[in-house]
């Protein structure tokens, strides 16, 4: 299985897949313009994943900023994560910084969609 | 020759921090983007005006890049080019958009922006959550999340007006404004 580790841009964020460790991290600023193309080699990274998951998957997803577009592949991202979740103990850590509450509200949305344990994490800013 | 003092008072008195017209690019959004950071950060703006205005300011440009993108707009005039200011005045912030649209498509945006500004918050959290979840994928990637993404975020109705150019396009203008309520003042209302 393939480590994914991505530095963060102006536009994207920084991406850190260690399936042997059975950690994602998406971290920083979430907004090209064409977010499908960014995300892809994840979704699939993931899919691989799940043929042989650790016994324990932590998830960190702390984004300062993300556009629609990337919305809908962080919801691809947490799809898998749900599939994945049959076969492994996720936890997904939502990260938000103290008053964002857009960003918190973000969290929530997904929360209500994808039935998989998540926690909201306040950061001081 | 033109009067260049005269535009320059006309956005002087506007209060527009910032203006471009032209054709709107990846690398073009990146530097608006910058400058707008850093000139709130010269403003001292609160954390949270901050990111409402940068998160809208994405979503409004981005829409601007990919309609420029995808409709066909080959008419003698220079439509691929598109407009956008950012005002601030007595501490609200604006968004200005224009851009060249076809008038068939006119109507299926405006039923759009009005099902958008008919709806509350409450409505819209639900609407955008029905979208992400169910909404198709489109190349563009939002399939359709940024005017609602944009509604959400500003607190406040989308204002909106088309301008009939020809028989064969007319000119789209958006103006988000953002609100600048407190979480304290939210819930007090």
């Amino acid at each position: 299985m393939e480590i994914i580790i991505l530095e963060g841009t102006p536009k994207t964020p920084t991406v850190e897949f260690k399936p042997l460790e059975g950690y994602l991290l998406l971290r920083g600023r979430s907004i090209p313009e064409n977010s499908i193309e960014f995300y892809k080699p994840l979704i699939e990274g993931l899919e691989a994943y799940n043929q042989n998951p650790q016994p324990v998957t932590n998830v960190d997803i702390q984004l300062e900023y993300f556009n629609t577009s990337s919305s809908k592949c962080v919801l691809d991202v947490l799809k898998k994560l749900e599939v994945i979740n049959g076969n492994s103990k996720v936890t997904i850590n939502w990260y938000y910084e103290e008053d964002d509450e857009d960003m918190l509200e973000a969290g929530e949305d997904y929360q209500a969609i994808i039935n998989v344990p998540f926690k909201m994490v306040e950061v001081e800013e | 020759m033109e009067n260049i003092h005269d535009f320059y008072t006309k956005m002087e008195d506007g209060n527009i921090l910032l203006s471009f017209k032209g054709e709107v690019t990846s690398d073009l959004l990146t530097s608006i983007l910058q400058i707008m950071e850093s000139k709130m950060e010269t403003l001292a703006e609160p954390p949270i005006i901050k990111k409402k205005v940068y998160n809208i300011l994405v979503e409004c440009l981005q829409n601007l890049y990919h309609h420029l993108e995808n409709d066909d707009l080959a008419t003698p005039m220079n439509e691929k080019s598109a407009l956008f200011m950012i005002k601030k005045q007595d501490d609200e912030y604006s968004i200005m958009t224009g851009n060249y649209i076809m008038n068939e498509n006119v109507s299926p945006m405006k039923n759009r922006l009005d099902t958008i500004n008919s709806m509350d918050s409450l409505q819209l959290k639900t609407y955008y959550k029905e979208v992400l979840n169910n909404g198709e994928m489109s190349t563009k990637g939002g399939g359709g999340l940024g005017m609602i993404d944009i509604a959400r975020k500003s607190g406040k109705k989308l204002e909106y007006r088309f301008d009939k150019v020809d028989s064969k396009i007319s000119f789209f203008s958006l103006n988000v404004r953002v609100a600048q309520k407190t979480k304290e003042e939210k819930e007090n209302v």
